[in-house]
């Protein structure tokens, strides 16, 4: 039980830590493929110690939920990000780790977002909260597709339960495959990167992610950018904690296992920022109206995971 | 048909003004002259404001034939022409806004460079205390559906201020307009009394990105109104520092626009042949910017072997490297996806405004004032002018490329062709009255230069091609996703500084 609660609150506290090296990562790699010599990988923690020292200047006619909204956000990534058995699945909350909680949590944490968007009525909060709905309208059933084919392999929802089955060995499955792709454009939509937004552009009118958050200063800006960075962190440990749970702990494992799950746990993050940085390095971004095609390719593959599942084990 | 002269000489010819005839004209023969504009017979190359008067420059394009008409306006008034041939509207807003003519019966009454900030009106004209401005009134878009979004005059990047209203349908452009003048610093009121020295150091800082092509035309213009020519070496200096700045800013744009899509691989490469050219002038002109390069009378300094190696070296890097970038951005689909069909603009869009420069040329106006009124040395030199004829981002960006590889060999001929001799000709104090026409990157500088006897600027106007290519861009993004706005802004790169003035 305290083993249980030492893993629980040590995960926690690792996802927060890691959250913002795996964005400064990214960045680097990115900046070394676009020949530049980019920022420090550890310049995102410097951001955010920046912006937790400012003042939060908040527009006039701000309502409280433009106020309560950045640690709302916070809370739910965070508990969404600690769901995740990311280098031991004896968690805790591991009953509760369930990927309908996660992307319920997730989807929650995005309707306060829009909603603050839209609270202070400048016309690109807007511009971004509507399109924000629109791509998630899209992600999420996409998602929700793709957590249906992964349990009908595992045969739970759970995490833990998931990682297990996957470590025992469930062999080579087609719908394996069309589910790691799907994820993958789920993540890349729901992770406000190329091709769906660009992470560090300065159009305004181009923007989703960023135009929500473009009234947001100081202590509200430094949590809806962590929660970012959570975020990402929480795509790329789910995806490795279900396509390569290889090093993650086992339940009622010892300490002595730790090391082991903690440095596989960050080869597969490293492998994650280096996928990432390279696809977003190769592509423009896409049109507003060409993401549903790209998101739609996500269902399709989730959709088509489920029904092989079926006809292949028969009713 | 009446020729552009003989419409001209209806009026008092004007002695002393070169190498373009300039006739005084009554009110009818001023308003004749409009409607020839408005049936598209000659192209409007600027309008501009005197201290009692209204001068327009024209074009006939099929002869090369070119003219300015006067309107004396005792009254301060003077026939709009803008009525009737909307590429003339923001001009007339500025005349009056500096002059205080008025264009009598204009369609658009409002300020254009005047957002009651000055605490004067007709800074230019009569001055006077100025009222309270009354807000500026956008025009209006109806419908139950329609949201405005204001953008700018700040922007989220570091680009020049100017304002963007945008009435939109969902995700769908319905309208855009324009506001400008953020940058309005009163250059031609400056230039007015200055010394010709101190004049062109203006003029070569109206628009940092074609401080060459501004402080070439109005050196070009100097020189006709005191009946001067540049020794041939100073000719093919400028030239070349010309060309320069074509390749600089076009490696820039080609660049940029693939940036503003999110690619920003294109912007890091393109970024690197743009900072190597800016390094080689800065050796070959002891100046990035080329700034005081070109001078009336000649050029600053001379080309030493130095700069000739430098420049040399750099056509080849650009050449080994370019290639590989254009075949990168053409086989890339994620950005042929975004730049093909996007914010289009028609042919007869593009006539009627006259514009140039690469918006011109991606829809089908094949006007280039190297060719359609050649100066030295480009009378001399054969060399290609790309046309397009779909006049959408893509077309744009391809007009560049093909701009780059034309300017590449240009500067290896003119490198080769270099005469030796005089640099600069002494430029000696009189009277007259000179115009110019150049091709900067953007398209054609226009330059008017009236010289007092005593060494003194009299007026100077100097025209950004960006007055007829701002307005194709409100025509261009109609019809376009919001989303798409700064991919079609920054495939146009319209001057903000230029234009304000």
């Amino acid at each position: 039980m305290i083993g249980d609660l030492l893993i629980q609150g040590g995960q926690m506290l690792v996802v927060l830590a890691l959250a913002p090296l795996v964005t400064g990562v990214v960045r680097k790699l990115k900046a070394r493929l676009y020949r530049k010599r980019g920022a420090s990988v550890i310049q995102p923690y410097r951001d955010l110690a920046r912006l937790f020292r400012k003042e939060a200047v908040v527009a006039e006619g701000a309502s409280w939920l433009f106020r309560a909204a950045p640690y709302l956000i916070f809370a739910m990534t965070w508990v969404a990000a600690a769901l995740v058995p990311t280098f031991a699945s004896g968690l805790l909350f591991s009953w509760s780790a369930d990927l309908i909680a996660i992307t319920a949590l997730l989807g929650s944490a995005r309707f306060f977002l829009a909603l603050a968007g839209m609270d202070v009525g400048t016309p690109f909060g807007g511009l971004g909260s509507s399109r924000e709905m629109m791509i998630s309208s899209l992600a999420e059933p996409a998602m929700i597709m793709l957590v249906f084919c992964l349990a009908l392999v595992a045969g739970s929802t759970q995490l833990s339960t998931v990682a297990e089955v996957m470590l025992s060995g469930v062999g080579l499955r087609v719908s394996l495959a069309l589910a790691l792709i799907g994820l993958m454009i789920v993540a890349v939509a729901e992770n406000a990167r190329i091709p769906v937004d660009n992470p560090s552009t300065h159009l305004e009118l181009t923007m989703v992610h960023e135009a929500m958050v473009l009234e947001y200063s100081g202590r509200h800006l430094a949590l809806i950018e962590l929660s970012a960075q959570l975020k990402l962190l929480l795509y790329i440990s789910l995806i490795a904690c279900v396509f390569a749970p290889w090093g993650i702990a086992p339940v009622g494992a010892g300490l002595a296992h730790m090391p082991l799950g903690i440095a596989a746990y960050l080869g597969k993050l490293a492998i994650g920022a280096v996928l990432l940085a390279v696809f977003e390095a190769s592509l423009a971004k896409m049109r507003v109206f060409r993401v549903p095609d790209f998101l739609g390719a996500a269902l399709m593959l989730g959709l088509l995971g489920t029904l092989l599942l079926f006809v292949s084990r028969g009713l | 048909m009446q020729s552009l002269s003989a419409l001209l000489s209806a009026g008092t010819r004007r002695q002393g003004c070169r190498p373009w005839p300039r006739a005084i004209l009554e009110a009818g023969d001023w308003s004749a002259l409009a409607a020839h504009l408005a049936q598209g017979r000659f192209t409007l190359v600027s309008l501009w404001g005197d201290a009692d008067a209204v001068h327009m420059a024209l074009l006939d394009e099929a002869t090369g034939e070119a003219g300015i008409a006067t309107c004396l306006c005792p009254d301060r008034r003077f026939p709009s022409v803008g009525r009737i041939h909307p590429p003339a509207q923001r001009l007339e807003r500025a005349v009056q806004d500096l002059y205080g003519l008025t264009p009598d019966h204009a369609s658009d009454p409002r300020p254009w460079l005047d957002h009651g900030r000055w605490g004067i009106t007709a800074p230019l004209g009569r001055a006077a205390p100025a009222a309270p401005a009354a807000p500026y009134a956008f025009l209006a878009a109806e419908g139950a559906a329609l949201h405005q979004i204001p953008v700018g005059p700040v922007h989220a990047g570091i680009i020049e201020p100017g304002h963007f209203r945008f009435t939109c349908h969902g995700e769908t452009v319905v309208r855009l307009e324009e506001r400008l003048g953020y940058v309005h610093r009163g250059i031609e009121g400056l230039m007015g009394g200055a010394s010709i020295e101190e004049a062109a150091r203006l003029a070569g800082r109206i628009s940092g990105d074609s401080a060459v092509a501004f402080a070439l035309a109005f050196a070009r213009a100097v020189e006709a109104a005191r009946g001067i020519a540049a020794p041939a070496r100073a000719i093919w200096l400028r030239a070349l520092a010309a060309e320069l700045e074509r390749l600089a800013n076009h490696f820039g744009d080609v660049g940029a626009i693939c940036n503003d899509a999110a690619f920003a691989l294109m912007l890091a490469h393109c970024g690197v042949l743009r900072e190597r050219c800016l390094r080689a002038c800065d050796i070959a002109f002891g100046h990035r910017l080329m700034m005081d390069v070109a001078i009336p009378g000649g050029v600053a300094m001379d080309l030493g072997p130095e700069g000739v190696s430098a420049l040399r070296a750099l056509v080849t890097t650009a050449r080994a490297a370019f290639p590989e970038l254009v075949r990168l951005y053409d086989e890339t689909t994620s950005i042929q996806d975004r730049t093909v069909g996007t914010g289009i603009v028609k042919e007869a869009l593009v006539r009627r405004f006259g514009a140039g420069g690469f918006v011109g040329r991606a829809s089908g106006r094949a006007f280039d004032a190297r060719r359609v009124q050649p100066y030295p040395p480009y009378n001399q030199m054969p060399f290609s002018i790309p046309v397009r004829t779909d006049g959408d981002v893509n077309a744009r960006i391809w007009i560049r490329i093909l701009e780059i590889e034309e300017s590449l060999s240009l500067v290896t001929r003119l490198l080769d062709t270099l005469p030796a001799g005089p640099i600069q000709v002494p430029m000696e104090a009189g009277p007259g009255e000179g115009v110019a026409l150049v091709e900067g990157f953007r398209g054609d500088v226009f330059a008017y230069v009236r010289l007092d006897g005593e060494g003194r600027v009299a007026r100077a106007h100097l025209r950004d091609p960006s007055w007829f290519q701002w307005p194709l861009l409100e025509a261009a993004i109609e019809g376009n996703i919001v989303a798409d706005f700064p991919l079609c802004n920054k495939s146009f790169n319209c001057s903000y500084a230029g234009h304000d003035l």
